[in-house]
């Protein structure tokens, strides 16, 4: 584990799943949930944990995003907070 | 203070782990949309298995895939020093696809309720529902 890039890409995931649950916009707020998840999977390749890694990036970070684009596209993107 | 510091950054992947079940923890209780719960249910699944695979980190360990396990020089002594533990990693790996299954079915709801509703503000859906 190269602890540097791990502490930096902890706080960027704390950041991003904070800025995910603020911006007023739900289309931007899964667009910020996909890096959010992108950067967990970093974390994971970091750790060492390869197959957890590349099940995140296509399962968290690929399906999951497509869903809720898909949600989003049939709802609203109206959002009080 | 260097106390402190130097606490915190030996156990920082704890810490984080602990902050982000927080957040996902508050959005789930007080965020008013139906999305940015599931935003939040999302993120305390993935600081859960944050901290499971936080577990199995070893110092100067590498990737659990054998070195020397095929060809003509291959012996079989492993020593489990040498390697991270894979045993939390297939735990979560169930957990992310758990995890994406039940994305799907609260994302399928929230789209009947909007359907249903015309919004996706809880507030608004509970009005609805006193006023019938």
């Amino acid at each position: 584990m190269i602890w540097p890039i791990d502490l930096a890409i902890l706080t960027l995931v704390v950041v991003a799943a904070i800025g995910a649950l603020r911006v007023k916009d739900l289309l931007g707020a899964s667009i910020l949930f996909g890096s959010y998840s992108f950067m967990m999977c970093l974390l994971w390749s970091i750790m060492g944990a390869v197959d957890v890694a590349f099940t995140e990036a296509s399962v968290g970070a690929g399906v999951s995003t497509v869903l809720f684009v898909a949600a989003v596209f049939r709802t609203s993107r109206r959002t009080r907070d | 203070m260097t106390d402190l510091i130097s606490m915190v950054v030996a156990k920082y992947n704890y810490w984080i782990y602990i902050t982000l079940m927080m957040i996902g923890l508050y959005a789930i209780i007080a965020k008013n949309n139906l999305v940015k719960k599931i935003v939040g249910m999302n993120i305390f699944q993935t600081a859960i298995i944050l901290f499971y695979v936080s577990i199995g980190v070893k110092k100067g360990a590498t990737i659990p895939i054998l070195e020397h396990g095929h060809g003509p020089d291959a012996h079989h002594v492993v020593h489990a020093v040498d390697y991270i533990n894979p045993l939390p990693h297939v735990l979560m790996l169930t957990a992310i696809v758990v995890g994406v299954a039940t994305l799907g079915v609260a994302l399928a709801l929230a789209i009947r309720v909007y359907n249903n509703y015309n919004t996706l503000e809880e507030d608004e859906i509970l009005a609805q529902i006193r006023e019938k």
